[in-house]
């Protein structure tokens, strides 16, 4: 248990500031999911087929790689495509791109991927008469979207995306081979200089437990608020 | 675009495609063995049994699969007592470490999928089947055995194309699968894109085979029940 303390003597606290890691990098990484996912919906539900067709590969293509292989693209590459577009603005000087962000942002198209196909089901399984409805009472775009569409659409898949939290949560592990301090990197070394890697990495099959059944917890709450009235 | 790099660097992953196609295949074979007796405790009426066998699947689907190898590749060497036993000597290989972490972990969620496979069949069936006299392991093995095939492949499908992207994790604990080999190319020749469309579309091109096999037999075995 010593191994635990906080301050010098434990690894209690770096583990902590580990743990507050994992949950902003997957929070972000969700976050930018979102974002993707917004941007890709719209696609796989379009009628214009070379639309549909790169909103088809994006989630065909993160889905059947590996997420290791995908994380590995950024990491060796991200800095390298940033660079190039740099030095067309004639800025030559090497530049690195921190770890969260990449971190982030290989985890967020990963976990867009997954947004994507819940919302593509969402929207596909609100009843056509509802679009229709809106429409005939000529509620503006805004209203159309926001007030009716989306807390219809919110309902379906708020159940759909708590399981996207959850692989997202644990892909955030697979960022520990970019070096980013998070719960398996902090672990990692942890059980290098303490050589007790059975510990620290139970431990952290604790720490991880932990955050899923909260999230569940939480997002079990919101899966009630949401279905009110149905 | 350096096609050169790609046309070298086909062979050397088609070699690794084969480390991960047996990594594959023997613990999704080890994982279904184990996923279904776990899900045959998890229909146990006894409460310890049940909440133990609730117990292992959630573990396994609460944490990721690279902590679970690296518990069982880096931690459990740790315990003086197994470097004694036999073992051992599967212990300190990482191929079999990656193989026990991904079949533990693969069996976890296949027994969520029997299990729910096998809930949702009609106490109708089983009941016409005792009526008739049927011995009760004939009736698992001859009824409720083909509906949970049945019931069970979309789900499965899917628990393989995951467990196929899982054992690119092998790479983490030295194996040089087909992700470890890319990440070899990419970190000697700094060509990521290049390898990644490689590496990628071997992944992909495995991925549309189980999806067309999955298929294939859902419609062999989508018969009406």
């Amino acid at each position: 248990m010593e191994l635990l303390y906080f301050g010098d003597k434990g690894w209690g606290d770096e583990l902590f500031f580990a743990t507050l890691m994992t949950i902003a990098v997957s929070i972000t990484a969700m976050i930018i999911g979102f974002i993707f996912a917004a941007l890709f919906t719209p696609l796989k539900l379009s009628n214009n087929k070379f639309l549909n067709s790169i909103g088809n590969a994006y989630t065909t293509v993160i889905r059947g790689v590996p997420e290791l292989l995908v994380i590995y693209l950024f990491f060796f590459g991200g800095s390298g495509a940033i660079m190039f577009v740099a030095s067309i603005f004639g800025y030559n000087d090497y530049i690195e791109i921190n770890a969260f962000l990449t971190g982030s942002f290989s985890i967020g198209i990963i976990s867009g991927a997954y947004s994507t196909e819940v919302f593509r089901g969402a929207l596909q399984s609100i009843d056509k008469g509802q679009f229709e409805a809106a429409k005939v009472l000529g509620f503006n775009r805004y209203i159309y979207f926001f007030k009716i569409i989306l807390p219809q659409m919110l309902r379906l898949a708020i159940p759909n995306l708590s399981n996207v939290w959850q692989i997202t949560l644990k892909d955030t592990s697979l960022i520990s081979v970019t070096g980013l301090v998070e719960i398996m990197r902090q672990s990692y070394i942890a059980a290098g200089s303490t050589r007790d890697p059975l510990f620290f990495y139970s431990f952290a099959a604790v720490l991880y437990l932990m955050l899923t059944f909260l999230s569940m917890q939480l997002l079990n709450r919101l899966e009630t608020k949401y279905s009110k009235g149905y | 675009m350096d096609i050169e790099l790609m046309i070298s660097s086909f062979p050397k992953l088609i070699n690794a495609t084969l480390i991960t196609l047996k990594l594959l295949s023997v613990s999704l074979i080890l994982g279904l063995f184990i996923g279904l007796g776990f899900a045959v405790l998890r229909m146990n009426n006894n409460k310890l049994i049940n909440k133990f066998a609730y117990g292992y699947s959630y573990i396994f689907r609460g944490t990721p699969l690279l902590v679970q190898i690296f518990i069982i590749y880096f931690g459990l060497g740790q315990i003086e007592y197994l470097r004694t036993t036999f073992l051992w000597v599967v212990l300190k290989e990482p191929y079999w470490c990656a193989i026990i972490a991904f079949s533990l972990n693969t069996g976890a969620y296949t027994s969520e999928i029997l299990r729910s496979a096998f809930q949702t069949i009609k106490p109708g069936y089983l009941e016409a089947g005792r009526s008739l006299g049927i011995p009760s392991k004939i009736i698992f093995t001859k009824i409720q055995i083909p509906i949970a095939i049945k019931q069970s492949l979309p789900a499965y499908g899917n628990e393989i194309i995951l467990m196929l992207k899982g054992t690119s994790l092998a790479s983490t604990v030295t194996l040089m699968d087909l992700t470890g080999v890319a990440k070899y190319i990419i970190s000697t020749t700094f060509k990521p894109v290049e390898v990644f469309i490689v590496a990628g579309g071997i992944y992909l091109f495995i991925t549309f085979i189980i999806h067309n096999v999955i298929k294939y037999l859902e419609k062999k075995y989508g018969f009406q029940t």
